[in-house]
């Protein structure tokens, strides 16, 4: 199968790269930009004009809730969704169940994932047994079946010198820890961000030391291991300050924040919207600009949907008995432009966080766009506008905190291995 | 027509009419009861011409309509007060005007939430007709025949004034 | 804030009674008025008035309370509604029933209105926002959001004793923290328009930005004291002493138990309230308890006057309304 992707903006921050040029594809791969290569014999011709084309994009995380929770969403239709934003690389946390702590279940996931033939999924193993937060996974055998690297997701590891140990053992095989930072203890049961909100709604809160503390912890642990720590999910202005001051000490620390967390604030609960019932809360305005602030001085490089699609019973209940977690994947890329649109983040910045940064982060090749590289690629239309509509979802998890918001920009084509996956005019 | 009434002869004839009813049944030293708020200016004039000993009693039926769940609670309601223990006691109801019967029910109703009285005795301004329920006055001011258009309205407490209109609207 | 829209119907009255919060003082003040003409319908022979013949409540109690679901009860009862007791927490939801299922199976039994108490917060907010649109909603206590008709009896003590709000200073001492009465109490107050409400507590009882409600907080209970008129002691839950929030019920008596000699530090004519049961000898002593300036016991019988007003407002409702939101 041979593409000619013509006349559109392509944008490529890795290679800096700004320009209206077209894009070559040939059995899968980009055999040119710019110029035609001699003898080329498109099949399909791609009409790019007054749009942007751009590596497909990197979701650092993204649950498509397989194995074990397909009623709130599969490989098939979350890979979808993901598509419908350009996404054609998901990392997932390995808090399925059961937990991605042997070869079998990434063998499983890869298989699922060849199957729908819509992204490329890239597991993340546990970093414990079970999760458990008291014997090590096996790192190394996960990581030759191919995981990218090593998390215990939600699960807070209280035993300072298992995750040290943890740490320590992560490192020798090579693989960056991937850490969500939450004091068990400080959160205790909380639901939401410790404030005027949840003093007036009477919900439990979540301090931001429980943020703050667990990120200390970890900076000193990984000071002491050298190890490869990401923080994941970053949601107080004061996380960003202590991870700033590390990185400039020069530890091997990177960072990212979900979408959600840079367009929402604790205001948008509102009314005990369970929509917006997340893990990390939404916090303050003061928290939110933080996090910008830290995107644009460079200490958070990535952004992802932390998608977490469910189903309807998850998020009808008193708002503490609801399950946390937004249906956000199918709208990273508008929502991210959003956040260009109203000039908090400029447009190349905003792209790398999508794509080059977080390949970096999983040290895949991907996020770029290079002759002889796989073709993943994205195409943006900046006339087209996104409505979100609850209801008219592709994920299944109809959970969107965004729905009745309006942004400009669609994704209008994705292309996974120069295969078209996603072509908007087929869903109208 | 409503110049036609002179209210300080009306409640001279209603305070005789009165007077005599209860003489004739034997009925000594009523107690009297006006329905809020109409009836209750009435009765005032009605007890200060009878020179009756014990304070006047005020009925507030709201809590005894039966259009409750149409018409919703009504916002200004102010609590019944009735003096005296009702128990065997001659009671003079008084309201101002007599339509469908329905707020002398609610009345009755609500008395007999108090107590159990050795009678009642109904006096009324006006009665304009149109009864849905089988009651009526002992003592009546004036009888008109009202269309269902139209509407008789005592204003009140000082002067007390009549008037009439053909605005469609609910019992008074 | 949204929170006055989900209680009130297209006309501005009361459909559901969720929070104290959001609403206005005219219509806290026609709560207040009502419960004053109902308060005389106790004192009769008949304890009964027909309003809401035909009708039927249900108590869905999630969280059990003999107090509060009793009062609702005789409440109810006094305005001639059937009632339905239903302790949920024993029954449907250990079946795995959801609550959704549950409401909808009440629904199908015709219920007119559904009294709401549960542990955890929102819980009435989202059962109003699920329920038919011809059924109100009480919150009877919702974790440590609201409980409004607990702050609306105390608002009514106050006013039988200090006829207006405008020149009061009233100051809540206790656990705030986990308290949905002093939230009630707290919005009630400022709306009705108090000159200042304080709140008096350890740090470790008061809730984060709770400043942002309308309250001065004071940790010393002496220097709080001062120039109040009106006391309103909370219930310490002897469960607060297993955590790291309280040393002991001796230490906190020491601190903030109210003792006649505190007493007198606020003004001569203060009246001291608390919403029961009380922790004699915890957060207060017997001899204030049961003292001149207490009017404890009133608040209990007010409780009825209040709950059967509100019933009242919520279901009399005029008709067209109800077709419009339809």
């Amino acid at each position: 199968m041979r593409i000619h992707i013509e006349g559109g903006r392509l944008l490529d921050p890795a290679n800096n790269l700004d320009a209206k040029q077209d894009l070559f594809i040939a059995d899968g791969k980009i055999v040119s930009i710019k110029k035609k290569p001699d003898g080329f014999d498109s099949d399909l011709q791609i009409n790019a004009k007054d749009k942007i084309v751009l590596p497909g994009l990197v979701d650092l995380c993204a649950r498509l809730r397989e194995p074990g929770l397909e009623y709130k969403g599969t490989i098939q239709t979350e890979s979808l969704a993901a598509n419908s934003s350009g996404i054609t690389s998901i990392c997932c946390p390995p808090d399925t169940d059961p937990v991605i702590d042997t070869p079998a279940i990434i063998e499983l996931i890869h298989q699922r994932s060849r199957d729908a033939e819509r992204t490329n999924i890239y597991p993340l193993g546990a970093l414990t047994k079970d999760l458990n937060s008291e014997h090590l996974a096996e790192m190394h055998i996960l990581k030759q079946a191919g995981c990218v690297g090593v998390s215990n997701a939600y699960n807070a590891i209280d035993n300072a010198e298992v995750l040290r140990r943890a740490f320590e053992y992560a490192h020798s095989c090579n693989l960056t820890v991937f850490l969500y930072a939450e004091d068990h203890a400080l959160k205790n049961n909380g639901v939401v961000h410790e404030g005027a909100l949840s003093t007036r709604l009477g919900l439990p809160p979540i301090p931001e030391t429980a943020e703050t503390v667990a990120i200390c912890r970890a900076i000193l642990l990984a000071e002491q291991t050298q190890v490869h720590l990401h923080f994941c999910r970053l949601s107080t202005a004061r996380g960003v300050q202590l991870i700033k001051a590390a990185q400039a000490q020069g530890l091997p620390i990177t960072a990212d924040v979900a979408i959600c967390n840079l367009l929402l604030t604790e205001m948008d609960i509102a009314d005990y919207n369970s929509d917006c019932h997340l893990q990390p809360p939404l916090r303050s305005e003061r928290d939110r600009s933080g996090l910008i602030a830290g995107i644009n001085d460079g200490t958070i490089t990535a952004v992802c949907s932390d998608h977490q699609p469910h189903d309807v019973d998850a998020k009808a209940a008193p708002f503490s008995l609801t399950e946390s977690g937004a249906s956000t994947i199918e709208h990273l890329l508008p929502l991210m432009m959003h956040l260009v649109n109203r000039e908090e983040l400029k447009l190349e910045k905003a792209i790398s966080l999508l794509t080059s940064q977080p390949a970096n982060i999983l040290s895949i090749d991907k996020g770029s766009l290079e002759e002889g590289k796989d073709a993943d690629v994205c195409i943006f239309d900046n006339e087209e506008s996104t409505s979100i509509d609850k209801d008219n979802l592709l994920s299944i998890g109809k959970n969107t905190p965004f729905n009745g918001w309006e942004t400009q920009g669609a994704v209008s084509h994705t292309l996974l291995n120069g295969r078209v996956v996603f072509d908007r005019s087929e869903f109208k | 027509m409503s110049d036609a009434i002179d209210i300080d002869q009306l409640l001279s004839e209603m305070t005789e009419a009165t007077q005599t009813h209860c003489n004739a049944n034997g009925y000594d030293n009523p107690l009297m009861i006006g329905i809020q708020r109409g009836g209750a200016w009435v009765a005032n004039r009605l007890h200060q011409s009878l020179k009756l000993a014990e304070p006047l009693g005020e009925l507030n039926i709201a809590f005894y309509r039966d259009d409750f769940s149409t018409l919703g609670l009504h916002p200004e309601v102010s609590p019944s007060k009735l003096p005296a223990e009702l128990n065997n006691r001659h009671i003079i109801l008084v309201d101002d005007v007599l339509y469908t019967g329905r707020t002398i029910r609610a009345a009755m109703n609500e008395i007999f939430d108090y107590g159990r009285p050795a009678s009642i005795t109904l006096v009324v301004m006006i009665d304009r007709c149109g009864r849905q329920l089988p009651i009526q006055a002992d003592v009546v001011g004036k009888t008109m025949t009202l269309n269902t258009g139209e509407h008789v309205k005592l204003s009140g407490p000082e002067p007390l004034t009549l008037s009439f209109d053909n605005v469609e609207g609910t019992e008074t | 804030m949204t929170g006055n829209i989900i209680q009130l119907d297209n006309n501005g009255n009361l459909k559901h009674f969720l929070s104290t919060e959001g609403l206005s003082q005219s219509l806290l003040q026609s709560i207040l008025d009502h419960a004053e003409s109902f308060a005389g319908v106790g004192e009769r022979a008949v304890k009964k008035i027909p309003l809401l013949r035909g009708k039927t409540i249900a108590n869905l109690f999630f969280e059990p309370s003999t107090r509060t679901r009793t009062t609702f009860e005789l409440a109810a009862k006094r305005l001639s509604a059937d009632i339905l007791n239903l302790n949920i927490s024993t029954s449907a939801t250990s079946k795995g029933e959801t609550l959704s299922d549950t409401l909808h199976t009440l629904e199908a039994m015709h219920c007119d209105m559904f009294v709401v108490r549960h542990a955890n917060s929102g819980a009435a907010h989202y059962i109003a926002t699920q329920v038919a649109p011809h059924i109100s909603v009480i919150n009877a206590g919702d974790g440590r959001h609201a409980h409004p008709t607990q702050a609306m009896l105390d608002m009514f003590t106050i006013r039988r004793h200090k006829k207006s709000f405008e020149n009061l200073r009233v100051a809540i001492v206790g656990d705030i923290l986990h308290s949905r009465v002093a939230r009630s109490e707290i919005h009630a107050l400022n709306t009705l328009g108090v000159l200042e409400t304080r709140i008096i507590a350890p740090h470790t009882l008061v809730p984060k930005g709770v400043e942002d409600l309308g309250v001065q907080v004071y940790n010393d209970m002496d220097t709080g004291l001062e120039g109040i008129d009106v006391i309103m002691m909370l219930r310490l839950q002897k469960e607060r002493m297993r955590g790291a929030l309280l040393p002991s019920e001796q230490e906190y008596f020491q601190r903030y138990g109210l003792t006649s000699e505190r007493l007198a530090i606020a003004k001569p004519d203060a009246i001291v309230m608390h919403p029961g049961p009380i922790n004699r000898g915890v957060e207060i002593s017997s001899e204030v308890a049961d003292g001149e300036q207490s009017v404890i016991l009133q608040q209990v019988s007010h409780g009825i006057a209040i709950r059967m007003a509100v019933m009242a407002m919520t279901m009399g409702r005029s008709n067209d309304d109800m077709e419009n939101t339809e």
